[in-house]
């Protein structure tokens, strides 16, 4: 097994994309690009025991930006690497596709049951006529919501992650290659349904909308503030439920703005179509 | 849990120094992990075991340094401590700051 993300494991995150008589064809595991950039910036070198600044057997010197410490046999790097630096630099090179095809790429962040794919249904429903839409799903397991988006007439394709709670960059890397998705198109890449683990990875996506709903606590922004801080958008769901439910918009929209001040909020209902068109005016805007 | 990708990619920066320096185990590795990286501490130390298993990593030390969180108002400029992405400046009140300390998630050092 691949000791950085599990390839070669069969819980491994598994591609599947639908041909269009409604056939589908899984792709087999979505991480085959991940080790091109293996050798990240860290350099080697030679290094010989026997130079004059060695002091009782103890000493650093730097290359590039690598500093090497020896104590006896052992020696030290001082490496200062981002943890998360492979995920990030292909999810730097997500965005320079995006930006070389001129499309506007989503990654939708949300708890299970808000409605992501509801909203995604309805929004395809209504904008695919006229703008060039493709979905990637994410999900631990199933291909119900690539299903869902199939039957809008949408390109999609399914990521499954086993037990990943979350996507990353390698793996939206794979599904574009599928994909091959037209310019000027919307990508919406509807994450695994979870508050937490997804903000923490880049997929390299033009903007990242939480979406909460209004079944759920309006104390959701502070309870789970990676998510809202690191977002552009929120979009408060479910707001035709608003007489039925103990949620106070106003207190969750404060709440939010607590942990980043600059979100911009659209309050919709996937259900009624209610606020969708606000929405629909943002995506228009942003692809022009 | 996340913080199995975390460790994962913890153990293939441990896996490619090793190579690169003809080394088969690690003896110590220096974490920095900030307050507000988004890791929980608890998960990272449930998964560790698993993660590093039948790799370099496996009888390695393991130092965690943790940076506080520190954050400068975009508003009057103070520097004050967080501890929450919803913290506040306590001058002047607003929310909106940059946090300047508190977000590392790197592999400072490894003894090889």
């Amino acid at each position: 097994m691949c000791g950085t993300c599990g390839c070669g494991d069969k819980n491994g995150p598994m591609l599947t994309m639908f041909s269009e008589d409604g056939h589908y064809h899984e792709l087999g595991e979505g991480r085959g690009l991940h080790h091109e950039i293996s050798e990240g910036n860290i350099h080697h070198h030679h290094h010989e025991i026997s130079e004059g600044n060695v002091l009782q057997n103890h000493h650093m010197h730097g290359e590039g930006n690598v500093l090497h410490q020896h104590i006896g046999d052992s020696k030290v790097l001082q490496l200062e690497q981002d943890i998360l630096q492979k995920n990030q630099l292909l999810a730097e090179r997500n965005r320079g596709y995006f930006t070389a095809k001129k499309m506007f790429a989503i990654n939708l962040i949300s708890s299970p049951g808000s409605g992501k794919t509801s909203i995604l249904e309805k929004t395809l429903n209504d904008l695919n006529k006229d703008i060039p839409c493709y979905v990637i799903e994410g999900d631990q397991r199933t291909l119900n919501d690539a299903i869902r988006i199939k039957e809008t007439g949408t390109e999609v394709i399914q990521v499954n992650t086993g037990q990943g709670c979350h996507l990353e960059s390698d793996m939206v890397m794979s599904a574009l290659q599928r994909l091959d998705p037209k310019e000027k198109s919307l990508l919406f890449i509807e994450n695994v349904g979870n508050l937490v683990c997804p903000s923490m990875f880049d997929l390299g996506e033009t903007n990242r909308v939480v979406i909460m709903s209004v079944t759920e606590g309006d104390d959701k922004p502070i309870k789970y503030p990676d998510a809202f801080a690191g977002a552009q958008i929120c979009i408060i769901n479910k707001t035709d439920l608003l007489p039925y439910v103990n949620f106070d918009v106003n207190k969750s929209k404060e709440y939010a703005l607590r942990v980043n001040p600059s979100l911009k909020f659209f309050e919709v209902s996937a259900t009624s179509g209610e606020g969708l068109d606000k929405w629909y005016g943002w995506l228009k805007e942003k692809l022009t | 849990m996340h913080e199995m990708s975390i460790a994962m990619s913890i153990v293939d920066i441990a896996q490619q120094s090793c190579d690169k320096e003809q080394k088969n185990s690690v003896i110590e590795i220096g974490l920095e992990i900030g307050e507000l990286a988004g890791v929980e501490m608890d998960a990272l130390e449930f998964i560790w075991p698993v993660a590093v298993k039948g790799t370099v990593l496996e009888n390695a030390k393991k130092t965690i340094d943790r940076p506080d969180g520190k954050a400068r108002c975009m508003e009057c400029e103070q520097l004050y401590p967080i501890h929450n992405h919803y913290d506040n400046c306590p001058e002047c009140k607003s929310y909106f700051k940059e946090i300047i300390s508190g977000q590392e998630l790197r592999v400072s050092y490894l003894e090889v």
